[in-house]
């Protein structure tokens, strides 16, 4: 049995307290009063990058539209602004929860695959808790190809200008292709990030059994 | 009208002096006005110029006073002398601020001041000392109809301040609604949970009140009267009757819940499971009475989700249902669905909105029963199902956009229904029809009035009591009569216990005017009331009809019963009267007659027109002052006399001010209508009635309809009405002079 069939069978119905009691912050959805000021100040949103703005995902959530919710790109597309936070007049964590609710559904694999932010940020965290330190030409050359080689080359010879000119203010080392530097206690840092999955992992493996 | 003796002064303060020339003012009266006293002063309402004026009643014999000086709206203090007749020329805020201070202006200013002094001259000859109504009565009785939260608590409050109250229920209990409630909204902090009603307490408060004289099983039988001596008739169930003499009346008749029967598509009827706002008060104490298990009707079975559906029947635009938001519904359904979630938070309680209104605290609470897990859902209901013991309520989710949205298995549905008030028979309705789309009301008489008009206070289109809703909301249309709580507009028990406590003063302050003859509201503290040559009465019944305040009856011969008491004094009878036999002591068909005809008419060859301006007292005449304030300039050819409403104007000044010459003539009065402002309520827009025969008038004198103007004006029109002035001016001038002057 899946994370996701496990959970979906243990709250059945109940959509919103499942909700409540996986997600960070998920208790504060039902205090929403859809007033959509979230929605107005979203700075994103005025590109149509979401396909539900902040109020209408709680609303479906409310409305036991598990499916939609979890697997919507939506709540990946918050920059971490805060405008919505800083404006709400319930003061509800808007920003938190749309991390919460993205995390939860990448948690029990429904989160859409190759959605960019999800994509850049499972990429960020092997890039920088490999060597301690985040390696910037591996990182964007990770993203460029992302959708493969030919891509990945075309996309990259849009920014051979740029790149050549960060090389020769020596803002950027083409040798850090090849291992690239380290912080100073590797092993330490990993062992610690370890520890801190662990411990984690149990807290949100003990909820969602429990 | 023996013994007469006028006297005018001029005063020279705020610049009239400079811009004016007083001692020709001075001559004017003396020759003109044939005032024998005329004197001016350089500051006329400080200490020296009033006790002036004071020495000359005292020793000259002076009944009369004529003062030049500023606006009658202003310095009424100094200038108050109640024993004499007095009358004021408006130099200050109607001649010299409204005129640029040029040498070309200077001549048309001083011909406007001299009009102005010869007007006042002739007004006050015309005029007597107004003395109080002597048909005055003294009971200082309250009668509360109505003993639900509204009346009881108007009797408590009225009781406190000392005024002895007859309160009558007709029902078998105090309480009315609120007592079948399990808890109320709460109305102190935190605002987090439903309170107790208080009922018990305010009842036992009535009850224990020995200043309180409490009939239940009781209606109003019969009232007859007016403020300060009404006789009322009470029945009892046991079918005695009793009477009472009462001061003035609070009608606290409540409301009745829209009935749900009407609306089958909500499932109403259908399913004992689908039940109103009172049906779940009910369940509530029931269940309060037992386990505390709100159970479903059909089986007993424990509800386990509920959905409340706001707006049943409310805020229709379609005319089927009601047309208003009832206001208090959305807290109530928070508070019932908090019913479910404090005894078991597991209860799926919904409630469906579309807008969520919560008044006072409301907020605090909505917020509570958000963190208690009460789902709030924006939409429409479209149609409740019932299938078996559970229903399926069909909506249209409003922020999704899901017009097919659906919650199964719902134990119970609750209604909001809303407030239909009782307010008695509507009188304005024509009789035996039923208009489509306008809620009906039980026809059962609440005060059972003799008056002419009707057996209760007249209605607004929704079927509550009508008042003047901008100026004075707690006034009916029935001096001495208010009406207080769900009957006035809808209300929660919060707002109808304040809307009580000012029915109780409101009511207070007009018996005690009652007793001292003088009227209450708006023109308060008025001494003068109407009085009519019966002799010359054609008994044409205008004057009984058209009163906005059903003050005038009919006797057996059809001669007009004035109950002065009843009288707001806004002279829509004078207006009405078509032999002109109604009139105040200082307000009359002759006061302002006297005045038109006193202006001095410049021949057809000077190109000076005159143009007379009819203003309302209450908006236009000080919206023409505070332009006078603001410099704002306007015709010294118009020559305004303030009127105290549109309704007041009688036609024979209109063809008297064309006979004599004037080229035009505008009258300024409130917007009538369903949006009214006049503060006679009817008075402006029974004026414009009888204005629009005018043309007939015009006709016959061979005029142009351009002579006379209808303008709606606003007391804040301070820059509108003179532009509206000059333009008028303007377009007369395109039409030429008047052919009557000179005759």
């Amino acid at each position: 049995m899946s994370a996701n069939t496990a959970v979906a069978d243990k709250y059945r119905n109940n959509f919103l307290k499942e909700i409540e009691e996986q997600v960070e912050m998920g208790d504060w959805v039902k205090m929403c009063m859809q007033c959509g000021v979230c929605s107005g100040s979203c700075p994103t949103n005025f590109q149509s990058a979401w396909e539900h703005p902040p109020q209408e995902l709680f609303m479906m959530i409310r409305a036991g539209k598990r499916e939609e919710v979890l697997t919507s790109s939506s709540m990946w597309n918050c920059t971490s602004c805060y405008n919505c936070i800083v404006r709400c007049p319930r003061k509800i964590p808007i920003t938190h929860i749309m991390h919460g609710i993205a995390e939860y559904a990448h948690r029990i694999g429904l989160a859409p695959k190759m959605q960019a932010t999800r994509f850049f940020s499972g990429l960020f965290w092997k890039n920088c808790t490999q060597t301690g330190r985040v390696n910037e030409l591996k990182l964007s050359m990770g993203l460029y190809f992302k959708d493969g080689f030919a891509s990945g080359i075309r996309e990259g010879m849009k920014m051979k200008d740029i790149a050549i000119g960060m090389v020769l203010a020596k803002r950027l080392n083409p040798f850090e292709l090849f291992g690239g530097h380290k912080c100073k206690d590797q092993k330490g840092i990993q062992a610690m990030l370890k520890k801190a999955y662990e411990i984690e992992h149990a807290r949100k493996a003990a909820k969602m059994a429990g | 009208m023996a013994d007469i003796k006028v006297a005018a002064y001029i005063c020279k303060g705020c610049g009239l002096g400079e811009r004016l020339d007083a001692d020709a003012l001075v001559k004017i009266a003396q020759k003109d006005g044939k005032v024998p006293l005329a004197k001016s002063h350089d500051f006329l309402c400080n200490a020296d110029g009033v006790a002036m004026i004071q020495n000359d009643i005292t020793n000259e014999g002076v009944t009369h006073i004529m003062i030049g000086a500023c606006s009658r709206r202003a310095k009424t203090e100094a200038f108050f002398f109640p024993e004499n007749a007095v009358a004021r020329a408006n130099l200050r805020e109607g001649v010299i601020w409204i005129r640029p201070d040029t040498d070309e202006a200077r001549e048309t200013t001083q011909e406007m001041a001299e009009d102005y002094i010869r007007m006042g001259c002739a007004e006050v000859k015309a005029m007597t000392a107004p003395t109080a109504n002597a048909a005055a009565g003294s009971s200082k009785t309250l009668l509360v109809v109505g003993g639900g939260v509204t009346g009881m608590t108007t009797a408590i409050e009225a009781s406190k301040t000392g005024y002895p109250v007859v309160l009558v229920e007709k029902t078998g209990a105090l309480g009315g609604w609120a007592a079948k409630l399990y808890k109320r909204v709460p109305v102190h902090e935190p605002y987090k949970s439903p309170a107790d009603t208080g009922v018990g307490e305010l009842v036992s408060q009535v009850l224990g009140d020995s200043n309180i004289k409490v009939y239940l099983n009781a209606t109003v039988a019969k009232t007859d009267g007016a403020p300060g001596r009404f006789v009322v008739d009470i029945a009892t169930e046991s079918g005695a009757t009793h009477t009472e003499d009462i001061g003035a009346i609070v009608q606290a008749s409540g409301f009745t819940l829209y009935d749900m029967n009407k609306l089958p598509e909500l499932g109403a009827g259908k399913s004992a499971n689908v039940v109103d706002q009172a049906g779940l008060e009910a369940l509530a104490i029931a269940a309060a009475s037992g386990d505390g298990v709100i159970r479903r009707p059909s089986d007993n079975q424990p509800v386990k989700s509920v959905v409340f559906v706001q707006c049943a029947g409310q805020r229709d635009p379609s005319g089927t249902h009601l047309a208003y938001c009832s206001g208090y519904c959305c807290n109530t359904s928070i508070k019932q669905a908090m019913y479910f979630k404090d005894a078991n938070p597991s209860i799926d309680t919904t409630i469906i909105y579309s807008d969520l209104r919560t008044p006072g605290n409301g907020e605090d609470f909505y917020r509570s029963a958000q963190e208690k897990g009460v789902i709030f859902t924006k939409g429409k209901v479209a149609e409740v199902v019932p299938n078996g013991a559970t229903s399926t309520v069909k909506f249209n989710d409003l922020i999704l956009g899901d017009t097919d949205a659906s919650i199964l298995d719902v134990d119970l549905v609750v209604l909001a229904t809303g407030q239909v008030p009782n307010s008695g028979i509507n009188i304005d309705a024509p009789a035996g029809v039923e208009e489509e789309g306008v809620v009906q009301i039980k026809p059962i008489s609440i005060l059972n009035l003799t008056y002419r008009q009707g057996k209760d206070v007249p209605q607004l289109k929704q079927g509550f009591t009508d008042s003047h809703f901008i100026c004075f909301p707690y006034e009916t249309r029935r001096t001495g009569i208010y009406t207080a709580g769900p009957v006035r507009r809808p209300m929660d028990i919060a707002q109808a216990r304040e809307d009580a406590t000012g029915a109780a003063l409101k009511s207070i302050q007009a018996l005690e005017n009652a007793e001292l003859g003088r009227a209450a509201h708006p023109r308060s503290g008025d001494l003068s009331f109407p009085k009519v040559r019966l002799e010359g009465c054609t008994q044409c019944k205008r004057c009984t009809v058209e009163c906005p305040f059903g003050a005038i009856d009919e006797d057996e011969k059809r001669f007009p019963v004035f109950n002065e008491s009843r009288c707001r004094r806004c002279g829509t009878c004078m207006g009405a009267c078509p032999v002109r036999v109604i009139s105040f002591e200082n307000y009359s068909v002759n006061t302002v007659g006297a005045q038109i005809k006193a202006v001095d008419m410049p021949d057809e060859f000077s190109e000076k027109p005159r143009i007379l301006i009819l203003a309302c007292e209450n908006d236009a005449y000080p919206a023409l002052d505070m332009a006078g304030m603001s410099r704002n300039e306007y015709s010294a050819f118009v020559r305004i006399i303030p009127i105290r409403c549109l309704g007041s104007v009688n036609t024979i000044w209109i063809t008297d001010a064309l006979n004599a010459g004037y080229d035009g003539v505008m009258l300024m009065g409130c917007k009538s209508g369903d949006e009214y402002q006049c503060h006679f309520v009817k008075g402006s827009e029974l004026g414009r009635v009888r204005m629009s025969k005018i043309d007939d008038t015009l006709k016959t004198l061979n005029l142009e309809s351009e002579r006379v103007r209808d303008l709606e004006v606003a007391i804040t029109d301070i820059e509108r009405v003179p532009e509206m002035i000059n333009k008028y001016a303007a377009e007369l001038v395109a039409v030429g002079p008047s052919p009557f002057k000179g005759f």
